[in-house]
């Protein structure tokens, strides 16, 4: 993320892009129009999501009636015929979607048949928790990831190169909920070097609730103690997913740095003797930005699919556990919430890194 | 083999030493696997125990007798991995033939055609890769029901989208290269075209692309046996095998080896890849040619 900062004071670049073009009269500024272009393509993806989650939800062998109705009730034909009226079943499929559409932009996406709460309390109790694991995550592993990457490539076809490049095999070939269990095996039940469980000690009460995140909410309300707490208890679940996405990102930096250090503009540098640490930074670290800042994106995708796969090992009350729950018990209304989540989040996400390219290099907008 | 990427000029040193550290990463990942592939094929004579019958105590440590320990049924662990490889390996590779021809046509035709078959064909798979893959797995196959079946469906409909784009870019590039439009002029057909000029300059790359994918197909798959939505619960499949031992946290040897099989077997895949990928180099592939 210190590359972001590193090069959010470019947009020297904005006004330039803008002087540059008196001659076709531009309406809107390139950057607007970049934004709002990739906004709409952002809300058809949304919206292609929620098509793909209809027609999975009506791929369902089992009739969704079966599923809300006991036995008995499944049995008399007059209240089947009713609830499939009350449900919309008798509609034309056009008609399903369009009703399925308006209760999502509701958030209403049904109730979960394990905690027999709406699906969208639950997820919204639940996000806040995932969201806290993947930021630490995405920051770990993007300052570890990004200088491992930058390390291999410039010290490209050593024994320091050749090292990083195995190791990041490993990293990328690890299943990620063995790793999780091996590591909550050693250091929690072996070594009871962290806490094992939970995302707090079972004694402590969370913090008061501003945005679910226990380590920013307790130093909202001034508990240093409870901030610990929290924070030791994030150490091992965060420790799992940083092993699962910086292989990814090692390898990605890497290939983006050898890219940028080939460029006449960086030999020309070092060739009027700028010293090394300017030459990586202003030269080779912000040509390699976009990509590295691209792949961060796709990294907070992996790390929710990561968490749908740890969470429970670690019993972290977040989208994963949730999710894992929810598949083992069959839970499709739960299972349907946490796809459309995390899919609409990863959409944005990538959209955010869309915006935040086109801040940080003039060229992209123009496309 | 690779002296087209000669990155540091005026270093020759540097020249020799690529071949020279790359090999040993493609053997040992030729090793590892071709390994792994012998134990597929000799399963049922190298499993000492049957990997279904509860023959032995419940939850013993390993020992001489039972390798890997015993599972919380009284099964042999190591009989258990040995026969998981019947299940994971020749899925993964199933999934990943189907995915890449399926895929690699699709991409080629919508490269090829353009305009509006181009269009549908590319929104699609940007809806598909809307999803993180195990995700739109798990909706999908928490939705057909649990089965091995079902898993390998979802899988598909998950992973033809990547081979796809890249396959639609190669054709593009190839598509107004010379020698292409040089056989169309002569009256080649569309399916001519894409078979005798541009389906070979394409293969490779695309097997490369496979190669890589085999590893994450086979970690996919146990991820979602691992969430229950994959193979079914007698069958040892190494991604339930791990799930098992979620519930005897102390019994660490019910989860640490079929995860250790997986964990091989991938990186056997990935070193070879990797290796693969340096030899063919694909992307300047894909651009130059």
């Amino acid at each position: 993320m210190a590359l972001t900062t590193t090069d959010a004071r470019v947009p020297g670049g904005a006004p330039a892009a803008e002087t540059g073009a008196p001659r076709p009269p531009r309406r809107q500024h390139p950057l607007l129009r970049y934004i709002s272009l990739r906004f709409g393509i952002s809300i058809l993806l949304v919206w292609g999501v929620t098509v793909v989650t209809f027609v999975v939800t009506n791929l369902v062998p089992t009739d969704p009636v079966n599923a809300v109705l006991g036995e008995q009730a499944a049995n008399n034909p007059e209240i089947v015929a009713a609830l499939r009226t009350e449900m919309g079943l008798d509609e034309p499929l056009i008609v399903q979607y369009w009703l399925y559409l308006t209760r999502l932009l509701a958030f209403d996406m049904g109730v979960s048949a394990q905690t027999r709460s709406p699906v969208a309390d639950d997820l919204a109790r639940a996000f806040p928790a995932t969201l806290e694991l993947a930021l630490f995550v995405l920051l770990f592993s993007t300052v570890i990831g990004v200088g491992l990457g930058m390390l291999a490539a410039l010290r490209h076809q050593t024994a320091v190169d050749k090292t990083i490049r195995v190791l990041s095999l490993f990293g990328i070939s690890l299943p990620v909920f063995w790793i999780a269990m091996l590591i909550y095996y050693v250091f929690f039940y072996q070594l009871h070097w962290a806490p094992g469980s939970g995302r707090l000690d079972s004694a402590l009460v969370p913090p008061p609730l501003v945005t679910g995140m226990y380590t920013i909410d307790s130093l909202v309300a001034g508990q240093p103690d409870l901030f610990w707490n929290a924070l030791s208890h994030l150490v091992l679940p965060a420790v799992v997913l940083t092993l699962f996405t910086i292989g990814t990102l090692v390898r990605f930096s890497r290939s983006a740095i050898l890219d940028v250090v080939r460029h006449d503009y960086v030999q020309a540098a070092r060739a009027k003797g700028l010293p090394h640490r300017i030459v990586v930074v202003r030269y080779i670290l912000r040509g390699a930005s976009l990509p590295i800042l691209t792949m961060s994106g796709l990294t907070f995708g992996s790390l929710l699919s990561g968490a749908v796969l740890t969470e429970s090992v670690f019993s972290w009350h977040g989208l994963g556990q949730y999710a894992y729950m929810a598949a083992i018990s069959l839970d499709l209304q739960a299972i349907m919430g946490v796809g459309l989540l995390i899919g609409v989040v990863y959409i944005f996400t990538n959209f955010a890194v869309d915006l935040l390219c086109g801040l940080i290099d003039p060229r992209v907008r123009v496309q | 083999m690779s002296n087209t990427r000669v990155t540091v000029p005026g270093r020759k040193r540097l020249m020799r030493v690529p071949d020279a550290w790359k090999n040993p990463l493609a053997i040992s990942g030729t090793v590892i696997v071709v390994l792994w592939l012998l134990v597929t094929v000799f399963a049922p004579w190298l499993a000492p125990f049957d990997p279904l019958a509860q023959e032995s105590a419940r939850l013993l440590a390993p020992n001489g007798t039972n390798w890997f320990g015993t599972d919380a049924l009284g099964r042999d662990v190591f009989s258990r991995v040995i026969a998981g490889t019947r299940t994971s390996i020749p899925v993964a590779m199933i999934l990943v033939v189907i995915s890449l021809l399926f895929g690699t046509v699709l991409g080629a035709v919508a490269g090829f055609l353009g305009t509006a078959v181009d269009e549908v064909i590319m929104r699609v798979t940007d809806v598909v890769l809307a999803f993180p893959s195990i995700i739109l797995a798990m909706v999908i196959a928490a939705a057909l029901g649990p089965s091995l079946m079902n898993a390998v469906i979802a899988l598909l409909l998950v992973s033809w989208p990547q081979y796809t784009r890249i396959s639609r870019s190669l054709v593009i590039s190839l598509r107004s290269s010379e020698f292409v439009i040089a056989g169309r002029l002569m009256g080649s057909g569309v399916f001519t075209s894409l078979r005798r000029d541009i389906a070979p300059n394409v293969a490779s790359p695309m097997l490369v692309l496979a190669a890589a994918d085999f590893g994450s197909a086979i970690l996919l798959l146990s991820g979602l046996s691992f969430l229950g939505l994959g193979a079914v619960p007698p069958a040892p499949e190494w991604g339930s095998m791990v799930s098992d031992g979620t519930s005897n946290f102390s019994a660490w040897w019910i989860a640490a080896f079929p995860g250790l099989a997986i964990f091989t077997i991938v990186v056997g895949v990935n070193f070879m890849g990797d290796a693969m990928r340096d030899a063919l180099d694909p992307r300047s592939n894909g651009r130059l040619s």
